[in-house]
Order: structure tokens, then sequence, then C-alpha cells
């Protein structure tokens, strides 16, 4: 009973995850399909989370920190990249 | 009713109610017509639904193996941190680079400070 209601839970993160990918391809502007790969590294968080419990091993909850600080730094860069056309700044030398 | 089935239904409630918040943002992420709207679905039901995944698997992993993973509880906080950040950033730099609003909003109240701001600076 309780793992067919965690596969209930996966099949609904998959549901989820299809509806960004959907977002992603079809998206009119560039911030959209951003949001919408920010919004699928969060659904895989949630995803690698109920596998750690399907699978009854503790050994991947640092892929979840990992997905986490990866999926925030790519967003920030992004979206650096579409405001101002660059991301690393020059420093001024003088 | 012994422990571990409390623990058990604890855990299902959490872990389904936010795997529900997560197919809620996501219908919103479908249906909402604009960039502003749709980040508005997907940054806050998204974040609150994967709060609760992990608060469950927090609690079965503390309650039934008598493991506290301090790793799940930086997963946790990180994520409560940084997803709204993300959400604002997307925002100002897709209001920044022109996309428009929707055609059913009425008022572009940033427009007008933005623009007497640009006068003030001529």
């Amino acid at each position: 009973m309780f793992e067919r209601i965690l596969l209930i839970a996966l099949f609904f993160l998959t549901v989820s995850i299809l509806v960004g990918l959907y977002r992603v391809i079809k998206g009119p502007s560039l911030p959209d399909r951003v949001v919408a790969l920010d919004t699928i590294g969060i659904n895989i968080i949630a995803g690698v989370a109920i596998f750690s419990i399907l699978l009854n091993t503790h050994a991947f909850f640092d892929i979840i920190l990992l997905i986490g600080i990866l999926s925030f730094i790519g967003t920030i860069s992004f979206s650096k990249f579409i405001e101002r056309g660059y991301i690393i700044e020059y420093k001024r030398d003088c | 009713m012994s422990i571990s089935v409390i623990v058990k239904i604890v855990v299902t409630v959490l872990i389904l109610g936010g795997t529900a918040l997560s197919i809620l943002s996501a219908f919103g992420m479908l249906r909402l017509p604009d960039v502003y709207t749709r980040t508005h679905a997907a940054t806050k039901s998204t974040t609150l639904g994967v709060l609760c995944t992990l608060l469950g698997t927090f609690l079965y992993f503390w309650q039934t193996q008598d493991i506290v993973s301090i790793r799940l509880l930086l997963g946790i906080v990180f994520v409560f941190l940084t997803a709204p950040v993300a959400g604002h950033l997307i925002c100002r730099a897709a209001y920044r680079s022109g996309v428009e609003l929707a055609q059913e909003s009425t008022e572009d109240e940033l427009k007008k400070v933005l623009d007497k701001r640009e006068k003030r600076e001529n």
C-alpha cells in the first residue's frame, strides 16, 4: 500500500515535469523557458527524495543538495544574461 | 495503532500533499496567460510542494531507521531560501528585456516609475 502511494506520487511528479517540458518547448519568450527549467529542477529534487524512500537508502541525499545549488546558479546566470547581455563583468583597469 | 503506522500515515499525507501542490503549479503554468503570472504559479506552489515532500522523507528516515540527516535539512533550508529569489530575478529580467504584460491586465505601475526616473536623469 505504501509503495503504491509512492508510485502515485511519482506519477504526479512525472506529469508536472512533462508540463514543464511543454512550456520549455512552446514558451513564447526566453524567461518562460528559464522558469520552466527551474521548476523541472525542483520537481527532480522531490523525485530523488521519493526514490530514496522507495529504494530504502540514504545515499542520495547529497544529490538533493547538489541539484538545488546547480539549479539556482543556472537560473541566476541566465537571468543576468537576459537582463544585461553578459554574465561576468569586466574589471575596470585603473 | 502502533507508532510505525502513524508515521507512515503522516509521511503519506505529506508526500501526497506535496506532489498534489506540484501538479497544481504545473496546471497553473499551462493555463495562465503571461510570464509574470506563470512565474507566480511556478515559484510559490512548487516550493511549498517540494518542502512538504522533503519533510516527509526526513520524517520517514528519522522514525524508521534513526537517521537524522543534516544534508536533507540543509536541502530544505536551501530550496526555501533560493527558489523565491530565482523567481524574482527572472521576473525582473523579463520586465527589463521588454516582455509584454497580458492583454487582460489593466495597469502597469512600474512603467510610470521608470519613465519618471528616466525623465529626471535626462
